[in-house]
């Protein structure tokens, strides 16, 4: 096992539902944990942090044994060197955010040179609210201090259990950018728990597929949420490309940003003012061509090769792309498009994005 | 105007409500974490006896009492034993019978309030490095302080309003057992109306003054 990875075994039965996983996951980087109410994601979580505890369980992180039932270890969670941000943040009401960031950090023996305290209370845009009630904070600032207070016990692990489910679509799209960045600079392995395929592919570099208590696959993102598409909430509405992209230049006259990809070049409708950015896109609004269209309103064309196709039973089909500069891309088409174009494996096609579905964030 | 025996009945009244409150709050708080927290079996039958004194008669519950604390009671059997006094007819009599009396007024208030919190703020303590027991004095009682505001006025009116479990008990000795109550009791017997008017009168505004105090806090939404 590498040096800070994770080896995970639970099964757990309740009266209708019942845990069966056997996970080795990486010492660092995003794993999402994902599937449907009910997949048993969340009770994963709660039993790699000892909330749940599985009867025949065993739980090893880097060198520790957290769970090894077999022996009769059973470490709870408050001796376990994790941090969790719940769905709700919970913090103490009772407690000023300073207070909450304390309480973690004095009970971890932790001074806050050691955790970068500062520093992170600046990269999460919170320095300015120590002194403010909880009750008196928005729900993405409640979150990003809950953030800052599971980190600042400076863990091993992260735990995040749909820390974006609580919020309205506006606040989440403000603490997804802070979540991407926490993703690209600690070095602790972080388990994140969402049943929402953007934040999957936006956040995580590996996506575990859970379904009714079982693993049904695991890999990247964009590998494996098309072929689960069937356990998506919002159906094939939720299968979401994430591009990564440099801005070339801002047209002021019309309002519109033009990015370079290697496949192509991206056009924006809005203003960015950053060198890069990741561009969201659904995969029903990435229609496929066999030749590239001259006369079309769409400006963002991009080039690439089919890798995979999953058809449904229903009446779509999901068609994977390996782009130009190795970036993947799923489009979701119906199966009669697929036929009548006689899409195959190995087919160049090109990707055609209207503009206005783009959803660009800030890294 | 009053005189110094109805000083000596009030005096008498707040020592024992004060420190009824002050020891119930201490029995109370944890009896009410395991009734709140706990999946056992006996969560029924302990909560049903916790709340006994809601609905019986004093003179019912000061009975039983008076049979624990005599010589043949388990109570009395056990003052024998460690050698102090028979508790019947003094001050600390009246102490234990008032523990069991206003039981329920501390242990329900607290107890709905240590359920109301849930299972959350405990566990988000202990991902936060807090033991069971550090978690329950930094989380769980502070944010349960309504409801242990709550408990300790009820308690502490209920106990100055108690008469039937005092009468049993304590009877009415002056300045060991005879409180505000059993002295208005006594006075109306002797047909002195007056002196009973000046004590019942401020009972009266009293209880009005704890009941507004309470629901002052339950309106500004602080209720526990």
């Amino acid at each position: 096992m590498a040096n800070g990875a994770i080896a995970a075994r639970f099964r757990l039965a309740y009266p209708g539902f019942a845990l069966d996983i056997d996970l080795e996951l990486p010492g660092r980087g995003v794993t999402a944990l994902f599937g449907p109410s009910g997949s048993g994601k969340t009770t994963a979580l709660r039993c790699i942090a000892g909330l749940a505890r599985a009867p025949d369980g065993l739980l090893k992180i880097g060198g520790d044994v957290w769970q090894d039932e077999a022996r009769g270890v059973f470490v709870p969670t408050h001796r376990r060197a994790l941090g969790m941000v719940f769905q709700d943040a919970s913090l103490f009401s009772h407690l000023t955010v300073k207070g909450n960031l304390d309480y973690g950090m004095t009970r971890a023996r932790v001074t806050a040179a050691e955790a970068g305290r500062e520093a992170l209370c600046e990269m999460l845009d919170i320095a300015a609210l120590a002194e403010r009630w909880p009750d008196t904070l928005s729900g993405g600032e409640r979150q990003r201090v809950a953030i800052a207070r599971a980190l600042l016990t400076r863990p091993q692990l992260l735990l995040m259990d749909e820390p974006l489910a609580s919020l309205d679509v506006a606040r989440r799209l403000d603490v997804l950018p802070y979540l991407e960045r926490l993703r690209d600079e600690l070095d602790i392995p972080i388990i994140y728990v969402s049943h929402a395929p953007e934040e999957v592919t936006r956040i995580a570099d590996e996506a575990v597929v859970l379904d009714r208590g079982r693993v049904v696959a695991r890999g990247a993102p964009l590998d494996v949420l098309p072929s689960a598409s069937r356990l998506i909430e919002g159906g094939r509405f939720g299968v979401v490309n994430a591009l990564k992209a440099r801005v070339l230049a801002v047209d002021d006259a019309y309002g519109v940003t033009r990015l370079a990809h290697p496949a192509g070049e991206i056009l924006i409708a809005a203003r960015l003012t950053q060198r890069e950015a990741r561009v969201v896109m659904r995969a029903t609004d990435v229609a496929l061509a066999m030749s590239e269209p001259r006369d079309t309103s769409v400006r963002t064309i991009l080039r690439g090769r089919i890798e995979k196709i999953d058809a449904t039973d229903s009446a779509l089909a999901f068609v994977t792309l390996t782009l130009v500069g190795g970036d993947r891309l799923v489009s979701a088409i119906t199966r009669l498009a697929l036929d009548e174009l006689r899409l195959t494996v190995g087919a160049d096609v090109f990707a055609l994005v209207k503009s206005v579905a783009l959803d660009e964030r800030g890294l | 105007m009053p005189t110094s025996e109805d000083f000596a009945a009030i005096w008498l009244t707040l020592k024992l409500a004060v420190i009824v409150t002050f020891l119930l709050l201490l029995i109370g708080a944890p009896l009410a974490w395991w009734l709140a927290r706990t999946q056992s079996w006996l969560k029924a039958p302990l909560g049903a006896v916790v709340a006994l004194p809601l609905v019986l008669p004093p003179t019912v519950l000061g009975f039983y009492l008076l049979l624990a604390m005599g010589p043949q009671g388990p109570l009395g059997r056990l003052t024998a034993f460690i050698g102090v006094a028979p508790l019947p007819f003094t001050f600390a009599g009246l102490v234990v019978a008032s523990l069991f009396y206003s039981l329920p007024f501390v242990v329900q208030p607290i107890q709905n309030a240590f359920e109301a919190m849930g299972d959350r703020p405990l566990e988000a303590a202990a991902t936060l490095r807090a033991s069971p027991l550090d978690a329950f004095f930094t989380v769980a009682l502070p944010l349960a302080r309504p409801g242990l505001v709550t408990a300790a006025i009820l308690g502490f009116a209920h106990t100055v309003g108690e008469f039937g479990v005092v009468l049993m008990i304590g009877g009415a000795i002056p300045d060991k057992t005879r409180v505000v109550s059993v002295l208005i009791y006594d006075q109306v017997e002797s047909m002195n109306y007056e002196r009973a008017h000046w004590l019942a009168g401020g009972m009266l505004l009293f209880s009005f003054c704890v009941l507004l105090a309470l629901y002052g806090r339950r309106r500004n939404g602080r209720y526990g």
